[in-house]
């Protein structure tokens, strides 16, 4: 990857989340390992939706099978941190792949609620065999689950510290793949799929590739989250993670590489903030949403992109 | 090179080619000609795989296209410009045209051939396509194409609304086009610009050829300009 400003800003926003490390009060520095595993299932989202125009109601689905598969793993089959880890990428991307093969027959509104049927299907698995999950009540993962070989996940500082290498990696591929020929085909997808066939591009498959990766990011989150926070419930699967990545990514930018971890950042912060000064905090986002819509529809970084930014991923 | 057979294609239950057959060989430029409705663009369309002919054959060097998925005409060397331009706007000048380069897996050498035809845009490669004016619109949708390296070229209306400096440039990319084999269909609407670029021309009406006549020696008072295109 050749080092030029597009590479450097996104080395400096990891260099800045590794000296937050040092700095960080222990509040705010939770909250920034738990927004940055949250980002990777916003990026997840983002190269879908934002790259490929891929609209999903059904994310939660992946981030879901990613958050069992580790929760389920260290739970019932004593599995560690690194095979959660390893099983909640497979999982996600299994998973992606296989709705995919039936959903991206459809396309827009139809695939909209076929991806949402799918995931509130699989909210509803969870609660059916609650026997494995249980249910609502959810999974405490036992600590001896949490331990990456000999790093315990339930310390703060090794879990920042792996939530930001997991964060590095990811956004670092995903600046790859933005810039990359397959990520080309992606835009040229999301621009128009009719045009992207008559230059000889099979549009089923490239959809189904991003879906694919999209899935596995999910996944990763997922399980990092259950890891690292040590809790995988129901409520994780629920159709309101499926809506999160969605409002994280338009607020953000959407087909922009930071987009997703900003958007992340400022709502998970104007939740955190609105709901301690009343209990309708779902009116302030609603709010910050319609003038986001009005005044920057592109998002933050996709409107400075617009304005001159031209070089921004 | 490129042979048409009985194609019948429409839209829904709207038939629109009835019996159409045509052929074109290399390095040969074929004008279509006729109405509006005559089924100039739904003949393109069906070659290119993105209307299907509910009968009758497409062949390519003797290879069947009509029954590959649209996706693969293009990589058996078939360039297609739609009317409109029809780029990715918000993709720069190099994107769009390495976006045409790698359906076939071609390297920066077809690249720079693509360009020297077109030189304006080189110095355009940054520029985000819905920027350009229309006449380079028009340079980057021809480029695109040409970056499959295709046998067979076709061309919607490619001069539709340019000056005449744009159309003159276009009118020389096809005729240099014709010197390197490759085959080209055109549809055209200006007499013209048809005559300064084809060999033949065949006059459409009702969905089928009714006529093909060699372009030379043709006058653009011609009876068939009348009959078939109503100038």
């Amino acid at each position: 990857m050749k080092l030029d400003r597009a590479l450097l800003l996104h080395l400096g926003l990891l260099a800045a989340l590794l000296a937050f490390h040092f700095a960080a009060p222990a509040y705010h520095h939770t909250n920034i390992a738990r927004i940055m595993v949250l980002a990777i299932y916003a990026m997840g989202y983002n190269i879908a939706f934002g790259y490929t125009g891929l609209l999903s109601l059904g994310h939660a689905l992946f981030f879901g099978a990613g958050l069992y598969a580790a929760g389920l793993l260290a739970y019932h089959a004593e599995g560690t941190a690194g095979t959660g880890l390893i099983a909640g990428l497979a999982a996600g991307g299994l998973v992606a792949f296989a709705l995919g093969l039936f959903a991206l027959r459809t396309a827009g509104v139809a695939f909209m609620i076929v991806t949402l049927m799918f995931a509130q299907a699989g909210y509803l698995t969870v609660l059916y065999f609650g026997s494995y999950t249980r249910g609502d009540e959810g999974i405490v993962i036992p600590r001896a689950g949490r331990m990456l070989g000999s790093l315990d996940l339930s310390d703060d500082n090794t879990r920042y510290l792996v939530a930001f290498a997991l964060f590095a990696a990811a956004l670092l591929v995903n600046l790859w793949l933005a810039r990359s020929p397959r990520g080309r085909i992606m835009v040229a997808m999301r621009e128009n799929e009719e045009r992207s066939r008559m230059l000889g591009y099979n549009p089923f498959t490239v959809k189904l590739a991003a879906l694919t990766i999209s899935g596995l990011y999910s996944g990763l989150s997922g399980a990092a989250y259950a890891l690292m926070f040590g809790y995988a419930g129901a409520s994780l699967a629920s159709v309101q993670y499926s809506i999160l990545p969605l409002l994280y990514v338009l607020l953000g930018g959407a087909g922009t590489v930071i987009g997703p971890f900003l958007g992340a950042l400022l709502m998970f912060y104007l939740i955190d903030y609105a709901s301690s000064v009343t209990d309708a905090h779902q009116f302030v986002t609603g709010a910050a949403l319609v003038l986001l819509i009005l005044f920057a529809p592109k998002g933050i970084l996709g409107t400075l992109r617009e304005r001159g930014l031209r070089w921004l991923p | 090179m490129l042979r048409l057979e009985g194609i019948e294609a429409g839209y829904g239950a709207v038939q629109v080619l009835r019996g159409l057959s045509l052929s074109v060989a290399a390095g040969e430029v074929l004008c279509l000609m006729g109405r509006n409705g005559a089924g100039k663009s739904t003949t393109l369309k069906t070659i290119i795989g993105q209307l299907r002919a509910s009968a009758g054959t497409i062949e390519l060097d003797g290879a069947r296209l009509e029954t590959l998925p649209a996706h693969e005409v293009p990589r058996q060397g078939v360039g297609y410009v739609p009317q409109g331009r029809r780029l990715f706007g918000d993709l720069t000048v190099a994107e769009n045209i390495e976006i045409g380069l790698m359906t076939r897996k071609r390297d920066a050498r077809t690249r720079d051939r693509v360009l020297e035809l077109f030189p304006r845009l080189r110095e355009r490669m940054g520029q985000v396509s819905r920027t350009l004016s229309g006449g380079e619109q028009q340079m980057l949708a021809i480029a695109r194409a040409l970056c499959l390296e295709p046998k067979v070229l076709l061309l919607d209306e490619p001069t539709e609304g340019l000056q005449p400096s744009m159309i003159a440039l276009i009118r020389d990319t096809v005729v240099a086009l014709k010197k390197t084999g490759v085959a080209t269909i055109l549809v055209e609407q200006r007499v013209d610009a048809a005559l300064s670029v084809a060999d033949r021309i065949a006059f459409m009406t009702g969905g089928s050829v009714a006529e093909t006549v060699p372009a030379a020696g043709l006058r653009a008072d011609a009876p068939q300009f009348a009959a078939y295109v109503g100038v």
